[in-house]
């Protein structure tokens, strides 16, 4: 069943047009790669699927409800989570503040002696639970990232939107985060994640979709994606990341 | 170890409890004053510091709340004989109905920005109650001692005032303490560290400020009918004193902006001090430079306050000062 | 309510306009340097006018150049605030320099009012009037107006001309940048508030020879400069001059029409209605 279905979403600033008609869906419990050069409008097209931005044209749909124009914690009390891509943690509060903060408010609406529980969990599972009465703040950048993900998993989200996560992480700690993920997806969480390192998105999604210049410009399992003479061609615009790319994609 | 955990909220109602008892066993009416004083203050501090110290939005002319709650009461005292009690109830209600729409568009703004708003209702009501002849207008209103004759007299009246203050700081207290500990002071935590986080966490910021800034200007409008009443004249300098405001700002950070103990500690402070440099012959003049070097030192120095430096500095306190 | 009356009263008022922008002008530079809201702007303006005061009564010094002296020594003072009061916080969230800021507010009046009392004061100087035909300009006024032009004039030349005036706007625009490029930022800031400071306590020395004053006289102006910098755009000095004449004339024009006491009530309800509306003010974009 297609969990979230985004259908010719247009998103505008001023004059430039940051997604351009973009259309596809996601797959109930699947793992969805959203890839693309920088500035190709990805970090934009969440932002307008969890209500930031309104999209100039188009309807994105969750679970058979159009969410269209809905403000963003109306999306997230309907199961929508998010990882930013620039963290933004709640620095004067606790750690363990931050995540309940996650678990609070979003789709589950529990109380805060629940909530608090299942932050406590949360941030044990993401091996934060030392730092649960330090101030967010005082983390260190990889320290936040993960913060960042167990606030929006304390959500218990139907979907994740998870805006590179693994960016600044060096490759222990990649590796763990996508053990994190495979384990969210046995749970049955939908996930979106946007990410530069391909051989990650590879790894872990069922499907990818490739945005470029606002526009999709390719859709299908990863190796269908690799092969893609448009993709090839949209990163090769970025030489660092096309060399890199199809390296680490042979 | 034994963990003798002493529950902060009990605690701290009884021991102001038991400091306003005192004026009443000793019968000491300038003591009783004294002490009217410090209880207002610790309203209009803890109720500030719902809406600044839990919500991040600086509320620089918040005694606007007092100086209505304060007229409407007086009028209603005035005109229809109305008693004391229900005349500040009554008043109340409007002061946290006008918090809600005037609430639900200045909140948006953030910043400077909603801080000078609050400046500029201020004042528009002040310089408005100036013109406004049915409350007296620049002159104000004022009762006949006959109107204290209801409550047996001038000096039950004063002792109603006291008893009244009282309860009313002890329930804007315990409401900080519940809002500061509950998933609504939570939400409003979230607003103040980043707004655009709790909104997409499921965080409604609309709905949560407005709701923050009606509680805070609830118990301040219950402070100002309870001040004139016992005062009995009320002018629009005295009840919309932008002073009188900033100086509630002050015990807020003071003692330690966000905390629910910070306020009531900031404002027994302040009032303490500002005792002590009335009475001293040398700093009697000089009082208001060294509240403001007092000020600045705290400013500059000790961002976080009494209570916050303490909790900061030994993190086990955090259990038990909130 | 006379139709004679409007004209004359039009004219003080957009006169007086000149001088309440100079110390609007003041209040927004600071705002827009460095995003401080200087709550000891009017205990600064009633400094302005001590000082023509005390220079003119105990040295019988020209009141007009106790205005230059008040801006040179607004100058100084601004500075000596900035790094006593600002510079340390100059990075924390608002309440903090606001209330750094009245914490030199509470020092000025406590300070000026054991030495100077509350007692109002005044400088005595008559230059004459000019008169037309049912409009009558005093010559204070007259020369108040264009001092105050040549002020805000001198702003302008040292904002846009000079090498360091270049400086505080690329401070004022982006700090991080403006250090990139080998620009002591504290320096530039200090500066800034020292000119803002200056230009109030000009504004103040101005007003002390139009009107009679004591040491809480600046409160009231103080709260003239803030409807006057949002009217104008927090920020923008060439909009705090505009919404200085626009204060002014409506001023001049309403008392015409209402009641004096009437007037604040209006002017209160514009600036809530502008923060409202037109955050940017009357020059800006639109919110
Ligand atoms: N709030 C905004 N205002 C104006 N332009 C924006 C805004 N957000 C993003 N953009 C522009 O939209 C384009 C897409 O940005 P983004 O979605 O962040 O790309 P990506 O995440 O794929 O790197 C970029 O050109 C960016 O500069
Ligand atoms: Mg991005």
């Amino acid at each position: 069943m297609t969990i979230l279905a985004v259908d010719g979403v247009t998103v505008r600033f001023g004059g430039l047009v940051a997604v351009d008609g973009a259309s596809f869906g996601v797959e109930e419990g699947a793992i969805l790669g959203l890839i693309g050069p920088n500035g190709a409008g990805k970090t934009t097209l969440f932002n307008t699927i969890n209500g930031v931005y309104r999209p100039r044209a188009g309807r994105i749909t969750f679970k058979g409800e159009d969410i269209t124009g809905l403000r963003p914690f109306q999306v997230a009390r309907r199961g929508v989570a998010r990882a930013h891509q620039v963290v933004r943690p709640l620095n004067d509060l606790s750690c363990l503040a931050n995540v309940t903060v996650g678990a609070c408010f979003g789709r589950e609406n529990l109380s805060l002696r629940a909530a608090t529980t299942v932050a406590e969990e949360m941030l044990s599972s993401l091996g934060l639970a030392q730092k649960a009465e330090l101030p967010a703040g005082k983390l260190n950048v990889a320290e936040k990232k993960r913060l960042e993900l167990a606030r929006a998993l304390a959500a218990k989200p139907l979907l994740l939107l998870a805006d590179e996560v693994l960016a600044g992480l060096n490759p222990q700690e990649v590796a763990e985060m996508l053990g994190t993920f495979r384990r969210i997806k046995e749970r049955g969480v939908t996930v979106i994640m946007i990410e530069h390192l391909m051989h990650a998105v590879m790894n872990v999604s069922d499907r990818v979709v490739v945005l470029d210049y606002g526009k999709k410009i390719a859709e299908g399992t990863p190796a269908e994606v690799q092969n893609d003479p448009k993709v090839i061609e949209a990163y090769l615009g970025d030489p660092k990341v096309a060399a890199r790319f199809l390296e680490e994609g042979a | 170890m034994i963990k003798v955990r002493v529950p902060f909220l009990p605690f701290v109602l009884l021991v102001i409890a038991l400091v306003a008892a005192l004026p009443i066993v000793t019968n000491n009416p300038s003591l009783r004053e004294e002490l009217f004083l410090v209880l207002m203050l610790v309203t209009l501090a803890s109720s500030v510091n719902m809406i600044m110290g839990y919500t991040g939005y600086v509320s620089f002319g918040h005694i606007v709340f007092f100086g209505i709650g304060g007229y409407i009461a007086f009028w209603l005292m005035l005109t229809f004989n109305t008693h004391f009690l229900l005349a500040a109830i009554a008043s109340a209600i409007p002061a946290a109905l006008m918090a809600a729409l005037i609430g639900i568009p200045i909140l948006r703004l953030r910043g400077a920005y909603f801080a000078l708003s609050t400046v500029g209702i201020n004042e528009a009501m002040k310089t408005f109650m100036t013109n406004f002849e049915p409350f007296g207008g620049a002159l104000g209103m004022f009762f006949n001692f006959s109107i204290y004759t209801q409550y047996g007299g001038a000096r039950e009246a004063a002792f109603l005032a006291y008893y009244t203050m009282t309860v009313v700081a002890l329930a804007t207290i315990t409401t900080s303490y519940f809002v500061r500990r509950s998933k609504f002071g939570l939400s409003l935590m979230a607003i103040r560290e980043d707004q655009d986080v709790a909104m997409v966490v499921g965080i409604d910021p609309a709905r949560a400020k407005v709701i923050a800034y009606v509680i805070s200007a609830f118990f301040p409008a219950l402070a100002g009918a309870t001040f004139f009443f016992k005062n009995g004249i009320i002018e629009p300098g005295h009840a919309f004193d932008l002073l009188r405001s900033i100086e509630s700002l002050v015990m807020v950070v003071l003692g330690g902006i966000g905390t629910v103990a910070g306020p009531i500690v900031g404002a027994a402070l302040y009032e303490w001090l500002r005792g002590f440099l009335i009475t001293n012959a040398t700093f009697a003049n000089l009082q208001l430079a060294l509240a403001g070097l007092l000020l600045l030192v705290t400013v500059l120095f000790v961002t976080a306050g009494l209570v916050g430096s303490l909790r900061n500095r030994f993190p086990r306190l955090r259990a038990y000062i909130q | 309510m006379s139709l004679e009356a409007l004209l004359p009263s039009a004219i003080d008022g957009l006169m007086l306009g000149f001088v309440y922008g100079l110390a609007a002008m003041g209040l927004t530079l600071i705002f827009g340097v460095m995003k401080v809201i200087n709550l000891s702007h009017g205990p600064v303006i009633a400094l302005g006018m001590f000082a023509v005061f005390l220079l003119f009564s105990s040295f019988g010094i020209n009141p007009y150049v106790g205005v230059l002296a008040a801006a040179a020594i607004g100058l100084l003072f601004g500075t000596v605030i900035y790094f006593v009061a600002v510079d340390r916080v100059i990075n924390a969230p608002e309440l903090t320099t606001l209330l750094a800021t009245f914490s030199v507010n509470l020092m000025i009046i406590g300070v000026g009012t054991v030495l100077f009392t509350t007692s109002p004061r005044s400088v005595d100087i008559d230059l004459g009037a000019l008169r037309g035909s049912g409009v009558t300009i005093l010559g204070t006024h007259a020369v108040a107006v264009v001092i105050a032009v040549l002020a805000a004039a001198a702003l302008y030349g040292f904002l846009f001309r000079t090498r360091v005036g270049k400086q505080v706007r690329a401070v004022a625009n982006n700090r991080a940048a403006a250090e990139l490029m080998g620009i002591d930022s504290r320096r530039m800031l200090a500066l800034a508030f020292g000119i803002g400071t200056a230009l109030a306590m000009t504004s103040g020395a101005l007003l002390s020879t139009l009107f009679a004053f004591t040491i809480l006289s600046g409160g009231t102006y103080e709260l003239k400069s803030f409807v006057i910098v949002v009217l104008g755009g927090l920020g923008n000095p060439t909009g705090a001059l505009v919404g200085g004449l626009v204060i002014g004339l409506l001023e001049g024009v309403l008392t015409v029409f209402i009641p004096v006491a009437w007037v604040p009530v209006f002017e209160y309800l514009i600036f809530l209605v502008m923060l409202q509306l037109r955050p940017a003010g009357l020059l800006g974009s639109r919110a």
